[in-house]
């Protein structure tokens, strides 16, 4: 069954600082979308709203998992995490002086997923085997691509069925980069997840993205209704491009 | 339960230490043991919140002093309440205390929340001395049974027993969380705690419960102290020298572990009171000190640290 997200004029920020204004977008089931915006736009909080880790003060943000609506507003972070939506945080946060075992047991934290716990680590262990070997070593000793792996699986520890990434290109290698989105798009398939990537690496997001939205200070610039759409956007070339 | 074997290994393990003690037959025995073992369980308590989440409470006297208080304030009371009832009350006022504290607080992360413990703790003491009730800044005086119900001989013999009691609880306590959920919990926020919470781990919850816990077990700690020092006045009660021997016997002895407070406990402790009777007493806090630089710099991790190697 497919699971979706649609967040719906929402506004936000933190303090007095207003960050997010009249943000509208929509994921549709099974789809990659993509939101591409340089620093500081607001790509990071929209996440945490969806994750229920700042909370708006307008607006609303559904999620519809395997048919069922859910208003995730006013829902704490666990609470959204138990419905199948999971979020690798940017800067991968791991947990640097635990094992990756530990990292990825973690990930299973809430009742729901540590049931499921042993078959989900299987997963991981067959999708990245190079986990499986190192899973005694400390998360904070490997490198940063292997660090990448390590957070989008402990994300699937709590097999979810929306996967949040933000930034999954920071702080890697180009090699890196694209191997991570290749990773994605993997991962995407072979789970049947529904994916919302932030990302500013705009060339290597639109390879695996369906659609995209163009955040710029906090609002919804542009949205792309497909890759090509995106590609030939005067927004896309002042912002990212250049010219 | 796989719990039950460690319970019972404690439990003879503490019959032992008492039964030595009553084979050598000298209060002053009693005396410095029941300081040690009081050590062991203040910095054991400590190390649930401290060491467990990464939360350092600078406040641990006003924990300490509540348990030790409340006992006096029982003491006047119903006289005849017998120790471990006080006890429990007593830990159970600090629990309290210790939840409201952590809900009020654990919004402030690193040192902002220390900062915080440090001011609870002299608005504690500030509550106490003025409050004639419980002796105000006179202090209060408790009487001390001359003989220990139950077991018979000194009093001091009765409240050796009670501590390695509670000794026996808390250690169990630290243990089971070690190995349970809440442990790894603990150690996700300890580590990351924004990730914590992404992952799923109800992070304000889990550090409620450290703070209960921790708290509570703090003001256990100090509940027999009335009976143990006879005098008590807010100047001893809310002494620098338990806030600093709390965090500094962890940190040396090992923070990881359950075991650590307890090695550091024995270690400083005991060097302590051979330094009280040998040179002076004022010695004390100079050695905790000292130590706990060294350690900072020299060995992280605690003496525990130094034997234990994570595998590659």
């Amino acid at each position: 069954m497919a699971s979706s997200l649609t967040v719906a004029n929402v506004d936000a920020g933190y303090a007095a600082v207003r960050v997010l204004e009249d943000v509208s977008l929509r994921v549709d089931a099974g789809e990659t979308v993509a939101l591409l915006g340089t620093n500081g736009n607001g790509k990071s909080t929209l996440m945490k709203c969806i994750m229920g880790i700042v909370r708006p003060s307008a607006g609303s943000i559904t999620a519809t998992i395997d048919g069922t609506a859910h208003e995730l507003i006013g829902l704490s972070t666990e609470a959204i995490v138990d419905l199948g939506i999971a979020f690798v945080p940017e800067g991968r946060r791991l947990f640097p002086k635990q094992s990756v075992l530990e990292n990825l047991q973690l990930g299973a934290y809430r009742p729901k997923a540590r049931a499921e716990l042993q078959r989900n680590l299987d997963f991981c262990f067959e999708t990245f085997p190079r986990l499986k070997e190192r899973k005694g070593q400390l998360a904070g000793s490997m490198s940063g691509g292997e660090q990448q792996m390590l957070a989008l699986a402990r994300a699937l520890m709590s097999a979810p069925r929306i996967l949040l990434i933000d930034e999954p290109s920071v702080g890697l290698a180009p090699l890196l980069v694209s191997r991570t989105i290749d990773k994605i798009k993997e991962l995407k398939e072979g789970f049947d997840l529904t994916v919302l990537m932030a990302e500013q690496n705009f060339t290597q997001a639109i390879r695996i993205a369906d659609r995209g939205y163009v955040i710029v200070h906090g609002r919804i610039a542009f949205e792309g209704e497909s890759a090509e759409a995106l590609n030939n956007n005067d927004l896309i070339r002042e912002f990212y491009l250049g010219a | 339960m796989r719990a039950v074997p460690f319970v019972l290994a404690l439990v003879v393990v503490a019959c032992a230490i008492f039964g030595v003690g009553r084979a050598i037959g000298s209060s002053y025995a009693f005396f410095l043991g029941y300081v040690v073992v009081q050590y062991i369980v203040l910095g054991t308590a400590w190390n649930i919140l401290g060491g467990y989440t990464g939360y350092v409470n600078f406040g641990v006297t006003a924990f300490f002093a509540i348990g030790a208080y409340s006992t006096v304030a029982l003491y006047k009371l119903v006289p005849a309440m017998p120790l471990p009832v006080m006890v429990l009350i007593g830990g159970a006022m600090a629990a309290l205390v210790g939840l409201g504290t952590g809900y009020l607080t654990l919004r402030l992360r690193g040192v902002f929340f220390s900062i915080a413990t440090l001011a609870l703790a002299v608005v504690v003491q500030t509550l106490i001395t003025n409050w004639d009730f419980v002796g105000g800044a006179r202090g209060a005086y408790v009487l001390r049974p001359k003989l220990a119900p139950l077991i018979g001989g000194e009093y001091v013999q009765y409240l050796f027993v009670v501590m390695l009691g509670l000794c026996v609880i808390v250690l169990a306590t630290a243990r089971a969380i070690e190995r349970s959920s809440l442990g790894y919990g603990f150690a996700a926020i300890r580590d990351d705690e924004a990730a914590a919470e992404a992952a799923g781990v109800p992070t304000l919850r889990l550090k409620l419960i450290a703070t209960t816990l921790s708290g509570g077990f703090m003001g256990m700690a100090g509940a027999p102290l009335p009976y143990y020092v006879t005098y008590l006045d807010p100047t001893s009660g809310f002494n620098l020298n338990y806030a600093v021997n709390a965090i500094a016997m962890p940190l040396i002895g090992g923070t990881s572990s359950w075991l650590g407070p307890v090695i550091g406990a024995v270690l400083v402790g005991g060097l302590q009171e051979v330094l009280r009777v040998t040179i002076s007493s004022a010695a004390n806090v100079l050695v905790a000190g000292v130590l706990m630089v060294a350690f900072v710099i020299l060995a992280p991790q605690g003496i525990v640290g130094l034997f234990k190697r994570r595998p590659k």
